[in-house]
């Protein structure tokens, strides 16, 4: 009963999503406000539908309702409550529900904190919203439906694949989610700004929020699923170049790029046709990111259950949003008259710069993942694309692109001056030197583009710090009155600074990759291994139970000179519905290296396989990544976004100074 | 003029579909991806090996059903179909031979020495050119090969257990009948 209300309440949230994509808008050429305001209460009604959806599904997992052919493949009686409830979205027909969740959440924040926006403009950006809201909930029902029911219900499920039965999948798919479909908000302003035919200040005031919060749980959700493969996994990789994970990396590039552009169409009005294709092209990205996840013309390791109908209905949905949009931008964007110009040295010319290497880095991504689907469909030789590909083209745009970060968030608006830049930025400068020099002598012949690596990071570093320095204008005033302006200084700076700072310490983490060492031995229990200076001691492997599988844990002792550091407890799963295994590694952090040690399979002639990795600087990756994000939250919580501002802003916007 | 370039979008997204279009349209699931080649002679082979020794060639299959496994140490998937190949050896015995795709020999041999080696001898496909011959969409790709020298079935992306249950024992076992 339960389970049919959801399906009602799914089939029920389409209906409403139609009204909410043609009423606002046809509201808003009509000017007739009462039509206008449908779209906010349709937005809040749909959103709270599939939740009820949501949550009938969710039901049908915790009790575990065998009758639903969804929980009969995907849940098992025995699993933890943890995996039951993750388990809903571990699935194709489950995730596409949280992502019209997540949609439907977009829409319901619109309409909820949109109060400021001129009513034309909030209803046409609800209307697009219903819009994809509808083509979502379509697809849903008719190809992915995860409320049919099975008759007879079997005894029990065939249960989760065990790799997704780790905290990780309860949250990393909802935070990355979050984030592609957070941009839809970004792509619904571009289209409803393309429809009215204006882009100034104020539109970017109002995205730019969105963008940004976007932005944030993306960066959250990718470093997420990156932990998550390193500690999973086993070998302590975290990024493998995967189709699925160039499809959450594109959006993110993209969206770097959209966060920093709307900052010159709202500080000098200009970029504006650029920053709207950019909108569009994020979102874009999301959806051909899930196209290709689902429709299985790539292979991947996330492969979900691919099915071609699917794939065409996805094929379909695409052409509609990004080729219906791109037309719109071809007719309309030429109509966006650009505003203030800028000499090529300067905070535009740098942004531009950003955008074009983020561009360029998101293309080429791009084509790495597509290239085998492209040489296919022509008829060239097979290939396939990895490592190597992707080490030899987007790494270099982002040195560049890292060279930049500091000099350019020194120049002033309109006209800067790149030398004097350059000499603020001295102290960076000598960090960095520091640094590779430094890292060369401790690694004294180790690999150079490593150390190289550090030094770009320093600098970088470096970078934001002295952009922070300048504004407070550190050792040039009392230590006092810096410490005022600290206070005084906008979130959005603060920002900025931290978000800087996190992608340095990223580029550091990933820098380091290279300084790994690892080995791989068979040891007997009271055997021991050697690793970078620490002595790993295997006391002994115990066989026991869990929930629903069956593990050998080993104690191992880790010592330095001979005293203990810790004991890890790494184990091997065995999962008998399944009959497969998988790895629970031991990380011991320190915040400057990780020790990352897996067990692997027995031993014929006895004894365990144990892998043991010295990873330095490895969880600054993740670490930088959540101060991006925090950064992000930082900018988000400035006050000229808040109620008001933005209306009043653009208020004031069309009376230009005489002779300008 | 400058209304043809805000054109270029649009333009770009249409061949882009188009691409989508053939790749779902013609090879519906590169899992089940036929093979030009199924019941036709093996491509002829001879690559060095990895392990030292004699060169692996396809004229040192004959006379026996093997499984030809392509793989990479670059390559994500393999290392999830990695313990299945294991097991494949060590449980049921089974004749495989690697052929490192597109590989460093380090570090093939690396990933061979760390995490266990299923093949009886693996050779160095460096140009890429014994794949092609295959037919290799991408790495992993498993062929099997019947005692006359034909590929038999082919398998696209690492091979899961399941399929190994139902699909590639019972044809092995079919195959290695007298």
């Amino acid at each position: 009963m339960i389970t049919e209300t959801g399906h009602f309440a799914l089939i029920l949230a389409l209906f409403v999503a139609l009204v909410q994509s043609s009423v606002p808008m046809l509201g808003a050429a009509r000017r007739n406000p009462g039509w206008m305001d449908v779209g906010r209460s349709a937005a809040l009604t749909q959103f709270l539908l599939i939740a009820v959806a949501m949550g009938a599904l969710m039901h049908a997992y915790i009790v575990s309702d065998f009758s639903v052919i969804n929980v009969i493949e995907n849940s098992h009686s025995a699993k933890p409550l943890l995996y039951k409830i993750s388990g809903v979205w571990g699935n194709h027909e489950g995730s596409m529900l949280l992502w019209v969740f997540m949609l439907g959440l977009c829409g319901a924040a619109v309409a909820a904190f949109g109060a400021n926006l001129p009513p034309a403009l909030r209803a046409r950006v609800l209307a697009v919203q219903g819009m994809i809201g509808v083509g979502f909930l379509l697809f849903i029902l008719f190809t992915s439906n995860p409320f049919l029911r099975a008759l007879p219900p079997p005894p029990d499920g065939h249960g989760l694949n065990p790799v997704l039965q780790d905290p990780g999948l309860a949250f990393h798919p909802p935070f990355l989610y979050l984030g592609y479909v957070g941009f839809s908000v970004a792509f619904s302003f571009a289209v409803a700004a393309l429809i009215e035919g204006r882009v100034d200040a104020a539109w970017a005031r109002w995205v730019r929020p969105w963008s940004l919060a976007s932005w944030c749980t993306l960066t959250i959700g990718i470093a997420m699923g990156s932990w998550w493969a390193y500690y999973t996994l086993g070998w302590g990789g975290w990024w493998f170049w995967d189709p699925v994970e160039n499809a959450s990396l594109m959006p993110w590039i993209v969206g770097t790029a959209l966060i920093h552009s709307s900052i010159v169409v709202e500080k000098r009005d200009t970029l504006k046709s650029w920053t709207v294709l950019l909108a569009i092209i994020t979102f874009s990205l999301s959806l051909v990111g899930t196209f290709l996840v689902r429709s299985g013309v790539l292979t991947s390791v996330h492969a979900f259950a691919t099915d071609p109908a699917r794939g065409a209905f996805i094929l379909v949905l695409l052409v509609l949003a990004i080729g219906g949009s791109l037309t719109l931008y071809a007719v309309r964007a030429p109509v966006l008259k650009g505003g203030g110009l800028f000499a090529p040295i300067s905070r535009e010319g740098a942004l531009v710069l950003n955008n074009l290497l983020l561009a360029c880095g998101a293309a080429t991504v791009f084509i790495g993942t597509l290239y085998p689907l492209f040489l296919d469909a022509v008829g060239g030789p097979k290939i396939s694309v990895g490592f190597p590909f992707f080490n030899q083209t987007f790494v270099p745009l982002m040195v560049p692109l890292l060279l930049a970060v500091g000099p350019g968030s020194l120049l002033a608006w309109k006209r800067g001056d790149l030398l004097g830049a350059l000499q603020r930025l001295w102290a960076a400068f000598g960090l960095a030197i520091l640094v590779v020099l430094g890292g060369f002598y401790v690694t004294h012949g180790g690999p150079v583009l490593a150390v190289l690596g550090l030094g770009l990071a320093a600098w970088t570093f470096g970078g934001a710090a002295t952009e922070l320095a300048e504004r407070l204008r550190l050792f040039r005033i009392p230590a006092a009155d810096s410490l005022r302006r600290a206070f005084h200084l906008p979130r959005a700076a603060w920002g900025m600074t931290f978000a800087h700072m996190g992608l340095a310490i990223t580029v550091a983490g990933i820098a380091a990759s290279a300084f790994d060492s690892e080995t791989i031995e068979v040891v007997k229990p009271g055997g021991e291994i050697q690793l970078a200076g620490y002595t790993l001691h295997l006391d002994g492997v115990e066989r026991g139970d869990g929930p629903n599988y069956m593990y050998d844990d080993a104690s191992i002792t880790i010592s330095r000179n001979g005293s203990t550091v810790a004991v890890v407890h790494p184990q091997r799963r065995f999962f008998p519905l399944q009959q497969q295994t998988t790895a629970v590694t031991a990380i011991r952090t320190n915040l400057l290296a990780d020790l990352y040690v897996a067990i692997g399979d027995p031993n014929p002639a006895g004894g365990w396989t144990i892998r043991a990795y010295y990873k330095p600087l490895v969880p600054w990756i993740w670490l930088g990544a959540v101060i991006m994000a925090f950064g992000g939250l930082v900018s988000l919580s400035d006050r000229r976004w808040r109620v008001g501002i933005a209306a009043r802003a653009r208020a004031a916007m069309p009376q230009p100074a005489p002779g300008a | 003029m400058r209304k043809l370039l805000y054109l270029l979008p649009l333009a770009a997204f249409v061949g882009l579909a188009g691409y989508f279009a053939v790749a779902l349209l013609s090879d519906r699931d590169p899992h089940e991806l036929p093979s030009a080649l199924i019941d036709k002679p093996a491509p002829a082979f001879d690559l060095p090996s990895l392990l030292g020794g004699a060169n692996v060639t396809s004229a040192g299959l004959q006379g026996q059903v093997v499984v030809v496994n392509f793989f990479a140490s670059w390559c994500v998937p393999c290392r999830l179909e990695h313990p299945v190949l294991m097991r494949l050896a060590n449980q049921e015995k089974v004749a495989m031979i690697g052929i490192a795709y597109k590989d460093k020999p380090e570090a093939a041999k690396k990933q061979l020495d760390d995490s266990g080696n299923p093949y009886r001898s693996v050779g160095l496909d460096l140009s890429g050119r014994t794949g092609i011959d295959f037919g290799v969409y991408g790495v992993p790709e498993t062929y099997v090969i019947d005692k006359t020298g034909r590929i038999r079935r082919k398998f696209v992306g690492p091979l899961s257990p399941e399929a190994v249950e139902r699909e590639l024992l019972p044809l092995l076992h079919r195959l290695s009948q007298p």
